[in-house]
């Protein structure tokens, strides 16, 4: 979090406002687009080895160059997208469902429910966030779908404090008390009335955890716990490039790079929207 | 029988403060009832209470009961409350702007209850809430459906309010200052559209106000609230051409009269009692100019003479006349 502040103090010296929104859009949308055509555009196949051709430099026919086993970095990075932009979305969606949905909950119905998860989000708070992911991981045993467990385990607390936070709030409005007076339900006040109105802080929010998640995916995969090789995976990548760093820089400077420029993207995005939605994270 | 007829409902903060004491009021179908007092006199707590939507924790109604076409509203489960609200008595608000969902059109928002309540589909919902959006004279409603309560001026979302609370079809509504917020113009539009609406769907409304004036122009009773009693119920004219209690003289007499701009306005002396440090006896002895050592007991309600319909809770009643009864 104190990185993504850092960033938007210094984006805002250097991207007027309103422009950070699109730029951030054209980003994420450049890597969607990149991810949806990966298969076609990518000049050869992410996985194929090819002993005769390894750890060759960038050139006209490696624009990215080859690693060890003689694969194309260029392909690779196009196809990791797909897998990383993945593990961005579900890896966000997940703790955003539960944590909204947990928050929303516990800030209108107060009492018992409030106290039981707030005391449930302290103690996850408690532990650092990267080792209680990486027990749950180890425990779960390694793969992306531990992943996105791990994620939506630790992650919804996040979640859970804004939205319980504006619950708290707007459950004073005055429309709340006239959507009592016509009868209406609890159930359907806090999800149909409450909730659309409590979520713009979260959303905001998750476009910035967005960065964390994908950061985390890829030092999960760099520990050999999320993404297994050979799939194409930036953070994969980087981890099995850095014996060769000094020989051969290619193989783990292109994914980094696009990691960076992936992160970044959600970033500007997050930024853009929070000044366009009026709130800050 | 009576619409509604709330006898001895009484309303308590804490332990022994009460907010409302004792209060009895009737309604027939179709009448329009002002309920007049200063800011804390407990009249919209009443009114609350008749929704079973007391303001924060800590009131609760510990006594009397309020008949709605004959059955206690306060004995049903709060299930069967659900069923009340919105669909038998209808409550419109004050600031209509904040009383509207932000991030709904306010088609949706008037579309939603003809779908709860009357299971409307997606389609008929929609054309009801046109037919509404008409109905209280919102132009271009075809367009308007689409739009956020934020398009709207502020007479216009009070029409809007107006609209989604007469969705469900109550037969009661509870307007809680309805025209404080307007200005004086678009108020008359609002007051008119009440009255038509009242004579078009046989609307009972009770009417929170501070105004007398505007009690008095489209009222048919007037009951008078002061620190949490009734301290005067009746006939408009009677009420206003013959009042019983100081407290009613004092606000008849503190309204501005239109012609000529010399003179100063006239006003009560004192402060209205805070809930906290309710005088004893009659509560509005300490500012009355009549009072005397009777008005420590506390007054009961007694009617004035030659009348069976206005009352008032005083003990020096300000006709010379005197007829005792309960």
């Amino acid at each position: 979090m104190k990185m993504t502040a850092t960033f938007s103090r210094l984006r805002q010296r250097i991207i007027p406002r309103q422009q950070a929104l699109y730029a951030g859009l054209a980003i994420v949308g450049l890597w969607l687009l990149v991810a949806c055509l990966a298969p076609w555009v990518a000049p050869f196949d992410p996985i194929a080895q090819d002993v005769s051709s390894s750890l060759l430099s960038p050139s006209g026919a490696h624009p990215f160059g080859t690693d060890n086993f003689g694969r194309d970095v260029f392909s690779r990075v196009l196809w990791g997208a797909r897998v990383d932009l993945q593990i961005c979305i579900l890896g966000v969606l997940f703790p955003f469902m539960l944590g909204t949905t947990l928050g929303a909950l516990s800030g209108y119905s107060g009492g018992v429910v409030d106290t039981l998860v707030m005391r449930v989000i302290d103690i996850v708070l408690a532990f650092p966030f990267l080792v209680l992911m990486l027990a749950i991981i180890a425990i779960l045993g390694p793969g992306l779908s531990s992943f996105y467990i791990a994620m939506a385990m630790v992650g919804w607390v996040s979640y859970a404090r804004l939205v319980r936070a504006q619950v708290l709030i707007l459950k004073q409005r005055d429309f709340i008390l006239a959507a009592r007076s016509l009868g209406y339900g609890h159930l359907r006040i806090l999800f149909r009335h409450l909730l659309p109105n409590a979520l713009t802080g979260a959303i905001v929010f998750s476009m910035s955890d967005c960065v964390m998640v994908l950061l985390n995916g890829a030092s999960v995969s760099y520990l050999g716990l999320g993404v297994q090789p050979p799939t194409a995976e930036w953070g994969v990548m980087v981890a099995e490039g850095q014996s060769f760093i000094t020989t051969a820089w290619w193989i783990t400077t292109f994914p980094g790079i696009a990691i960076v420029l992936l992160a970044m993207g959600f970033s500007l995005l997050a930024d853009g929207l929070g000044d366009k939605l009026g709130e800050r994270v | 029988m009576s619409l509604l007829k709330v006898n001895h409902l009484t309303v308590t903060r804490g332990e022994d403060i009460a907010l409302v004491d004792n209060v009895s009021l009737s309604l027939e179908a179709g009448e329009m009832l002002g309920l007049v007092g200063e800011s804390g006199s407990g009249k919209t707590v009443t009114c609350r209470a008749l929704m079973r939507l007391l303001p924060g924790a800590g009131l609760r109604i510990t006594g009397g009961e309020v008949l709605l076409g004959g059955r206690d509203i306060l004995s049903l489960s709060e299930g069967q409350m659900s069923a009340v609200r919105g669909r038998e008595i209808g409550m419109i608000f004050q600031n209509p702007s904040s009383h509207l969902n932000p991030v709904m059109t306010i088609g949706e928002q008037i579309a939603e209850s003809r779908r709860l309540h009357f299971g409307a589909n997606r389609r008929q919902a929609r054309e009801d809430a046109l037919a509404l959006l008409r109905q209280v004279g919102v132009p271009d409603p075809q367009n308007r459906l689409n739009n956020y309560p934020h398009e709207f001026s502020g007479g216009m979302r009070q029409r809007a309010m107006i609209a989604v609370a007469l969705a469900p079809e109550p037969t009661l509504l509870i307007a809680d200052e309805p025209t404080t917020a307007l200005d004086v113009t678009v108020q008359m539009q609002i007051l008119r559209l009440l009255g038509d609406l009242r004579a078009e769907l046989g609307l009972a409304v009770i009417m929170i106000t501070h105004d007398l004036g505007i009690v008095a122009q489209t009222c048919d009773r007037i009951a008078v609230m002061y620190g949490g009693r009734l301290c005067e119920v009746g006939d408009k004219r009677e009420v206003l051409a013959e009042p019983l209690h100081p407290y009613t003289r004092g606000l008849i007499d503190c309204q501005p009269v239109s012609e000529g701009g010399q003179g100063r306005l006239t006003t009560i002396d004192g402060q209205p009692p805070v809930a906290d440090h309710f005088p004893s006896g009659c509560r509005f002895h300490p500012r009355c100019g009549s009072a005397d050592e009777a008005c420590l007991d506390q007054p009961l309600l007694r009617y004035g003479r030659d009348s069976h319909s206005h009352a008032a809770a005083c003990h020096h009643l300000l006709p010379t006349l005197i007829r005792r009864e309960g």
